[in-house]
């Protein structure tokens, strides 16, 4: 039995912003790492590639908003309750708090791990959206605010790759949470261990009956939701 | 799994509770305009820490002070030490092709400068050696009534100017030396031109051609909108401290 996750919006979202940020970090390195630069070489076509996909990138975003499916996992996103800090003490500190590593303490959909990552993204887009349109668009801009920018362009760009290789690290570890992300179903045993809370809710149609995600119910009212892509 | 477990989830649970997320993306916005303001000072200060704590960083991270690196053709150049030529023509009493042995003969000239871009980069203090642009005038006998010099790059495509009175001040230099080792290719090796007081895109890489000529014929980057006359801190709209 699995449980529907992610709609097929916020999969199709996830999957652009994935391939957009390939690309700006591949390009990134070309133009960055003197080391790759020697290699790729072709600045200009590199640096049009880096701009344009920056450019692109928020609107896999815009587009999402229109998915009911997508703004109430950014409301359950950006949200922390108690249990979310008392998750990042037991991740900090395991010797202290006497909770197993495996067991059920993230009591949402997400566990404040993930909501972090959800907000640092998203801050980091913002950011590097701006302070790339400015490097972009020199000529509007003091050469004070022309290096400040680039100063903040360079350093989140290695923030968020530190940050990108733990959220992929994660992935990697954890098949069901992939397959979950693929085709928009985790298997019910993953989401009873990692996601309780949020199994209950989504089970029981008769306490909410307004939540979309009922457990038997993962096709019908989708296509409602979601733009076209 | 259906039975009745009053738990408070959903709708309740993702209306209340700290908006944390929206504080970390205000918070990010704010520390990101912040940087941008203020970039230009916490640029060199975060240098001379990252720098200070690990020695060596800023070789491999441009954010760290170090060079970023520039081609403008597919890939980089590549030519050897032994195949290396210079050819100076044009108006001059002795047309030359000089290798890099000739050069290794002339007399040598070390300046230790900044190397500024004009995107805003800055590498402090580089040691530069090579032979003075002003004495390989010299050498070939450049006509007094020339005022400019043409220079080619063998990479096929950069080209750049500067007007006589600029190729002779005595911080003009062919380069063939950087940190007192040869110049590597992405640097523009064997031979490259270290224009100090002038933004980075006049210290044209590969050098291969010096053709002295009667007007200025605006280089590469200057056809591409920048200044001809590239004095740091007093050209392309910038206000960088002189080199």
């Amino acid at each position: 039995m699995s449980i529907k996750r992610f709609s097929k919006a916020e999969r199709y979202t996830h999957r652009s912003i994935a391939v957009l940020m390939g690309i700006l970090i591949a390009t990134a390195a070309a133009l960055y790492v003197p080391d790759i630069s020697t290699v790729v070489g072709n600045r200009e076509l590199i640096k049009t590639i880096h701009s344009y996909s920056g450019f692109l990138l928020p609107v896999p975003i815009i587009l999402a908003l229109f998915s009911l499916a997508f703004r109430r996992d950014a409301q359950e996103l950006n949200r922390f309750h108690p249990h979310d800090w008392a998750w990042l003490k037991r991740e900090a500190k395991p010797d202290v708090v006497s909770i197993p590593i495996n067991s059920p303490t993230d009591y949402g959909k997400f566990n404040a791990g993930q909501k972090l990552n959800a907000a640092f993204t998203t801050g980091a887009i913002a950011v590097m959206f701006i302070t790339g349109s400015m490097m972009f668009f020199s000529s509007l801009f003091t050469d004070d605010l022309r290096t400040g920018a680039t100063f903040v362009h360079d350093w989140l760009a290695l923030a968020m790759v530190i940050v990108l290789t733990g959220h992929t690290y994660m992935a990697f570890k954890d098949t069901s949470a992939r397959v979950g992300m693929r085709t928009g179903e985790v298997p019910y045993g993953w989401a009873n261990q990692h996601h309780p809370e949020w199994v209950l809710a989504v089970t029981q149609p008769e306490i909410h009956p307004a939540d979309e995600n009922q457990g038997d119910d993962q096709n019908k009212g989708q296509g409602n939701e979601d733009p076209p892509q | 799994m259906c039975s009745y477990r009053p738990v408070d989830v959903g709708k309740g649970s993702s209306r209340s509770g700290a908006p944390v997320g929206r504080r970390v993306v205000m918070g990010m916005l704010g520390l990101g305009a912040l940087g941008v303001v203020f970039g230009r000072q916490l640029n060199s200060a975060v240098t001379t820490t990252v720098n200070a704590t690990i020695p060596g960083l800023g070789s491999v991270l441009p954010a760290a002070g170090g060079f970023r690196i520039y081609t403008v053709t597919n890939g980089y150049p590549e030519m050897s030490e032994a195949d290396y030529r210079l050819t100076i023509s044009g108006e001059v009493s002795s047309p030359m092709t000089l290798s890099f042995a000739d050069l290794q003969t002339l007399p040598q000239t070390s300046m230790t400068k900044d190397f500024q871009c004009v995107t805003g980069w800055r590498v402090d203090d580089v040691p530069w050696t090579g032979v003075l642009l002003s004495d390989l005038l010299e050498l070939v006998g450049a006509s007094p009534t020339a005022t400019a010099l043409a220079i080619d790059s063998f990479d096929g495509a950069y080209t750049e100017s500067l007007t006589m009175e600029q190729a002779m001040r005595p911080d003009m230099l062919v380069a063939m030396s950087m940190y007192g080792e040869p110049i590597t290719t992405p640097h523009g090796g064997p031979v490259r031109l270290y224009t100090a007081p002038m933004y980075g895109y006049k210290s044209l890489k590969w050098l291969s051609r010096i053709d002295v000529i009667d007007q200025v014929i605006p280089g590469y980057w200057e056809q591409r909108g920048y200044d001809i006359d590239a004095w740091i801190g007093q050209s392309n709209g910038r206000n960088d401290e002189p080199v």
